[in-house]
């Protein structure tokens, strides 16, 4: 094994390697940024260029990219709150709050931070257990699957807060009957497409995020002028906009969070039915939940824990997911599934004996992650101030830009023009919703994971012929069940104890 | 106020270079005239061809077009080839667009579902509508157990499947009444069941049907040939029939459906390409030309190769004859299971 991860870093440190290794990462970055493009269109953009390189070098630059673009996403959802892909949306729900306070520049340092921590965690983890990983990734069928949905729509849900309970609970019904329309997984058949052929593939992630987030923001900011009093305020914030500076408080906070989020994305990111945007609702929701009360408070309005959470899980899910890619085959995403398709161009054939058959590729791709995640740290810390500048443009030039990169950005995915009218459609809606006090998140939660619960509920009922049985004979769904009922129960059941017991 | 305007003109300049770059990879250029093969003076190079991709990139669509475009750009046989993605409708805007344009440069990528969802009025039209040129590669579906699976032949898994049908579930990568739920129920069939009785999982991806058959919750899988194989090759699951007339030259041991116990099951999973309904004869006969001397370009093989593609090359009548076979079979499969 230490022969093949020499091996793999002699590759790795070549100057050819790492001159694209740091070509890849700064390219994925800046892809990664422009709301709607995310991995998937990065990588798939690089596939020209990487496939003339010869295969370990062309696989570290497309690691590069992939983390990078990662990155990228994120700074797009801190600085103007456009997730580009549904594993920033949780980034976004604090991160945004912090940049729009005037720090963006430590925002950024942050994710970075976690993001890196995250890969380096769960890259080690590879490194020591891939083959043997294999097989927990397998064990998962999809009643547990339904479960592990159920528990991540649970844990966050609640984080609404206990005063917009119902208005929180009310956008999540209405994200979970969004995801119902399009096709049914189960039976195959439209239904609520209104007789419309665009809305068969249902309505996709990116568009509604993109216009109940990012356009709706950018909308409401036109129709809220701020006065003078609070445009002094953003003055004062903007001088301290670039400042990376993390106190040393700060990182005393972060480091746990940083290590049990990295650990739990890493074993979400095995199972090929999760993937990262599960991983960082889940170390989101567990976060808050174990955070000591003063801070509890502070999460959904720019905690720095909230933040480090959902970035380091998303990392470390997405370096997870290549366990099954790896060992199997078996791609988790439609990103895993380029990646693969990338893999095999190079004459790669994922499967249990890759690390036997051509272990300096295997190492290859595992030292890469490393290198990756280094590189981009080192590449992007420094560039952080200037990134965070851009909230510096006055609103007159950024918000047009706004508008403008979140159309294109839906329209260059699909290239239907049908989705630019539905998009303004939502868009209207949301503002209408945000000028009411109705919170987005759930939404958008409920959206994404409603499709995933339906899928997975429908397809075990199928498979136990109709019967819920499989809620109590499979040991492990009852035990995720249990403890997603645990953590929506729980709260209430302990006030009400305490108040059986007259306190 | 200056700086902000080259600030925004130097983030407007870099979106411009991405776009470019976008369209750079959307467009194989021709290569010099002496990378092309001289064996092939007699075929007539194509000036340009534009590919309809109906779905997104990434897609089985997308890789058809773009490697179909790949090997004939650097083979010389075609001297430009564009591509254009359009996704909407599971491929019905696609359709309609190929009709509305009536572009003699466009041809449309497509597949067994152009069949399957005309039959179930998913799509208003159907391969009549439009120009077939030719199909091009294939691949043949299978039927898969897991490794540990007790059912060591198709006969055995198909008389437990009689005794007890519940107890027998078919996963695939596409929705109840697509392409692996067809064959499954094809199967089935041949084997004198009812194929109503076809227990059929539907997943949304031929890797987590994969992933499903692994983890022990179906008992069987069907699927394409290539998505399955490398698996095989490495002993975690068993090829217990291919839905071929005949054995494959490159495995040998693994029998057709038809030998294994499903008597005349036959599937291709076929992609090919269509043009728009007026187009001429003539232009039609050069498309299928260049089509036909792409199988001998050693830029084919790679790319074919590279995908794990099996040359199916049905020109004009041919194509025209499978389809109608296909949409017959089908129809009347479809019918039985109660899906029309």
């Amino acid at each position: 094994m230490w022969e093949g991860i020499l091996a793999g870093l002699g590759t790795a440190v070549s100057l050819q390697a790492l001159l694209f290794l740091c070509a890849g990462c700064l390219a994925g970055t800046f892809i990664g940024m422009l709301p709607g493009l995310g991995p998937m269109t990065a990588i798939a953009l690089m596939i020209p260029i990487a496939s003339t390189l010869e295969p370990a070098v062309g696989i570290i630059m497309m690691a590069a990219v992939y983390y990078g673009a990662i990155f990228g996403g994120s700074t797009s959802s801190i600085l103007i709150n456009a997730p580009g892909v549904a594993s920033t949306v949780a980034t976004s729900f604090d991160g945004f709050p912090l940049a729009r306070s005037g720090q963006a520049g430590k925002a950024l340092a942050i994710a970075a931070l976690a993001s890196f921590t995250g890969g380096l965690i769960s890259a080690g983890c590879l490194l020591l257990a891939a083959p043997l990983l294999a097989t927990l990734s397998l064990s998962f069928q999809s009643s547990d699957y339904f479960a592990l949905m159920v528990l991540g729509l649970v844990s966050v849900a609640a984080f609404a807060g206990s005063g917009a309970m119902l208005k929180a609970l009310l956008m999540t019904v209405l994200g979970l009957m969004l995801a119902t329309v399009g096709t049914d997984p189960g039976q195959g058949i439209p239904r609520f497409t209104l007789g419309q052929v665009d809305l068969i593939d249902g309505i996709s992630f990116l568009l509604l995020v993109m216009a109940t987030f990012a356009l709706a923001e950018a909308l409401l900011a036109i129709l809220r002028p701020a006065d003078d009093s609070l445009r002094q305020q953003e003055q004062q914030a903007m001088q301290r906009l670039g400042s990376i500076a993390i106190s040393a408080q700060e990182a005393r906070q972060m480091t746990p969070v940083v290590g049990r989020s990295s650990l739990l994305g890493f074993f979400i990111g095995l199972l090929p039915g999760a993937g990262a945007t599960i991983a960082s609702f889940l170390a989101y929701g567990s976060e808050q939940r174990i955070a000591p009360k003063t801070q509890r408070d502070s999460f959904g309005k720019g905690s720095i824990r909230g933040l480090a959470a959902p970035e380091a899980a998303n990392n470390a899910a997405a370096t997870g997911s290549f366990v099954p890619l790896l060992t199997l085959g078996i791609p988790g995403s439609g990103t895993t599934a380029i990646l693969l398709g990338a893999l095999i161009a190079y004459g790669v054939q994922p499967g249990p004996l890759l690390y036997i058959d051509a272990p300096e590729i295997f190492w290859a791709v595992i030292v890469s992650m490393w290198l990756g995640n280094v590189v981009l740290l080192v590449l992007n810390l420094p560039l952080i101030p200037y990134i965070a500048k851009v909230l510096a443009v006055p609103s007159r030039y950024l918000l047009p830009l706004i508008l403008f990169f979140s159309v294109t950005g839906v329209y260059l995915v699909s290239f239907n023009p049908f989705d630019i009218q539905l998009m303004v459609l939502f868009a209207a809606v949301a503002v209408l919703f945000r000028l009411l006090d109705f919170p987005m998140a759930p939404l958008i939660l409920g959206f994404i994971l409603g499709g995933m619960i339906e899928e997975n509920l429908s397809r075990a009922l199928l498979i136990y012929d109709g019967s819920w049985s499989f809620l109590w004979q499979r040991p492990l769904t009852m035990g995720i069940l249990t403890v997603a009922a645990a953590v929506a129960l729980g709260p209430s059941a302990v006030t009400l104890y305490k108040r059986l017991m007259g306190r | 106020m200056k700086r902000w305007l080259v600030a925004l003109w130097l983030v407007l300049a870099g979106f411009h270079a991405i776009a470019d770059s976008a369209a750079a990879a959307n467009t194989t250029p021709a290569p010099a005239a002496t990378n092309a093969t001289p064996t092939l003076s007699s075929t007539k190079p194509l000036e340009h061809i534009h590919f309809l991709i109906p779905g997104g990139a990434g897609g089985g669509w997308d890789r058809t077009a773009r490697g179909v475009g790949q090997a004939l750009t650097q083979s010389g046989l075609v001297r430009r080839a564009t591509f254009e993605n359009m996704s909407g409708g599971g491929g019905a805007r696609g359709i309609a667009h190929t009709i509305e344009v009536n572009e003699p440069n466009l041809l449309l990528v497509n597949s067994t579902p152009i069949v399957v969802r005309a039959l179930q009025r998913v799509f208003p039209q159907s391969f009549r509508d439009l120009t077939p040129i030719a199909s091009v590669i294939g691949d043949y579906s299978v039927i898969t157990v897991r490794a540990q699976s007790p059912f060591g032949t198709l006969a055995q898994l198909l008389s437990a499947q009689q005794a007890k049908p519940r107890k027998v579930a078919f996963a695939g990568g596409s929705v109840p009444g697509g392409t692996d739920h067809i064959v499954a129920a094809m199967v089935v069939k041949a084997a004198g069941s009812d194929p109503r009785s076809t227990k059929y999982i539907p997943y949304d991806a031929g890797g987590k049907a994969m992933a499903g058959l692994l983890s022990g919750e179906v008992q069987a899988l069907s699927s394409g040939y290539g998505e399955v194989i490398d698996l095989a090759r490495q002993g975690w699951v068993r090829i217990l029939c291919i839905a071929a007339a005949e054995r494959l030259a490159h495995e040998p041991n693994t029998p057709t459906c038809d030998e294994a116990g499903a008597r005349g099951a036959v599937f291709v999973n076929w992609r090919g390409f269509f043009a728009s309904p007026g187009l001429t004869a003539e232009r039609a006969q050069a498309y299928r030309a260049v089509l036909a001397a792409m199988y001998h370009q050693p830029a084919w093989h790679e790319v074919r190769e590279r995908n794990g593609w099996v040359d199916i090359y049905h020109p004009g009548e041919q194509f025209v004859a499978m389809l109608e076979e296909q949409e017959a079979s089908i129809g009347t499969l479809m019918q039985a299971l109660d899906l029309l």
